[in-house]
């Protein structure tokens, strides 16, 4: 699993990878956490509000801090 | 009913003596943290409700659609006051909006109003203001981003929009599916609510800090403190203001209790709301954000346009209120 977080560097998306990660943890998973903060690498996923989840190449949310048990719910269904 | 609340507790539960400054100072203090906590869990959860059925993207097509018929600017200066604004998404947006075919002005519309008008400004005046005083101001943030999206719509700017923007809007990239950002049904109402509640812890202590400010203003000082330098009469006092309004980045959260008091303490609304609307609407960090994406004249332009609208505004509210 390759998960990208979307995010200019605010404080919201410096949380989505913190849960995210803690989300991967809990469930001891194993997956790829790149942080994006490029613009233009951003945009190419045709995304409007950030921060954004991407896993493998697929937007899976946007616009949104969620819970670290929604994200579990989340990466669990992905896996 | 807060206040007979906030009366009881400082007067009956304490015993405070109405006549010191410390029992005036708690008193504003309770009623106002009262009020404004309630109206703000209110105000939160029917914006999220609102942004649940109508996201980003919805508004964009809606917009793109060419429906409106000219009714493009006024459309999206209501959902830039409706949406929430995080300052790290402003761009993302202004992109996306370009990239949806929205033409600048428009655009301009929705980046004007999105972080001048926003439910925590809203709930804050409505507590401490009056509904008046809030549909006034909610009105004439909304009128701004129209009129002045057209205006710099008409005026050739996309030339100064960085020549990479227009790269990546031109490529016609899907929208990120509609159903990563909702969630299914049934968790509406809990996300609606969490999200509300985040925000609220968010802006929490700013709230209370400003509130504590304002309430120490009310009880210790002392009434008409302030007109002697910002009284109506003062043909300055709505620029000065306004102009060191603009580089601050304050929470709204936090800077609305305290004009609040200063405004009961001899400031004229009209200048103390223009002063807000240039603390909110116009910022230091967005001014560093927008400059990747805009050459630093259109910025100037943008911010000076939006400074002076402000400024107009607010001796307009002087001689209304």
């Amino acid at each position: 699993m390759t998960i990208k977080v979307l995010g200019t560097g605010c404080p919201n998306c410096k949380r989505l990878e913190a849960h995210t990660r803690e989300a991967l943890g809990r469930l001891n998973l194993e997956a790829d956490v790149e942080k994006v903060e490029d613009l233009p690498s951003i945009m190419s996923y045709g995304v409007m509000s950030t921060p954004a989840l991407v896993i493998d190449e697929q937007v899976v949310l946007y616009g949104r801090v969620p819970s670290v048990r929604d994200l579990e719910a989340l990466l669990q269904a992905r896996n | 009913m807060w206040e007979s609340i906030a009366h009881t507790i400082v007067y009956d539960w304490i015993g405070m003596n109405p006549a010191t400054h410390t029992a005036a100072a708690l008193q504003f203090f309770l009623h106002e943290t009262l009020k404004i906590g309630f109206l703000l869990l209110i105000v939160t959860h029917l914006m999220g409700v609102i942004n649940a059925l109508f996201p980003v993207e919805r508004v964009r097509r809606l917009i793109a659609s060419g429906k409106l018929r000219g009714g493009e600017h006024l459309v999206a200066a209501v959902f830039g006051a409706v949406t929430p604004f995080c300052s790290c998404s402003s761009i993302p947006l202004f992109i996306g909006f370009l990239q949806g075919g929205i033409p600048l002005g428009v655009t301009f519309s929705f980046l004007i109003t999105s972080p001048l008008v926003n439910e925590v400004a809203l709930a804050l005046f409505l507590g401490l203001f009056g509904w008046k005083v809030t549909l006034v101001y909610a009105l004439s943030g909304i009128l701004l981003g129209t009129v002045l999206g057209v205006a710099l719509g008409k005026l050739g700017l996309e030339r100064y929009v960085e020549d990479w923007v227009w790269e990546i809007a031109r490529k016609k990239v899907a929208a990120a599916s509609g159903e990563g950002s909702r969630p299914p049904v049934r968790d509406l109402a809990r996300a609606v609510s969490r999200e509300a509640f985040g925000i609220m812890r968010k802006i929490g202590p700013y709230v209370l800090a400003g509130v504590a400010v304002g309430a120490f203003i009310h009880g210790f000082v002392p009434t008409g403190f302030f007109e002697r330098y910002l009284s109506p009469s003062n043909p300055l006092g709505v620029p000065i203001s306004v102009l060191v309004a603009v580089p601050m980045y304050a929470s709204a959260s936090g800077v609305i209790p305290v004009v609040q008091a200063l405004v009961a303490k001899g400031i004229p609304l009209g200048t103390a709301m223009a002063f807000m609307m240039g603390v909110v609407g116009l910022s230091l960090p967005e001014a560093l954000i927008l400059k990747k994406v805009m050459h630093p004249r259109l910025l100037g332009v943008f911010f000076g346009s939006v400074a002076a609208a402000i400024i107009l505004l607010g001796y307009t509210f002087n001689l209304i209120f």
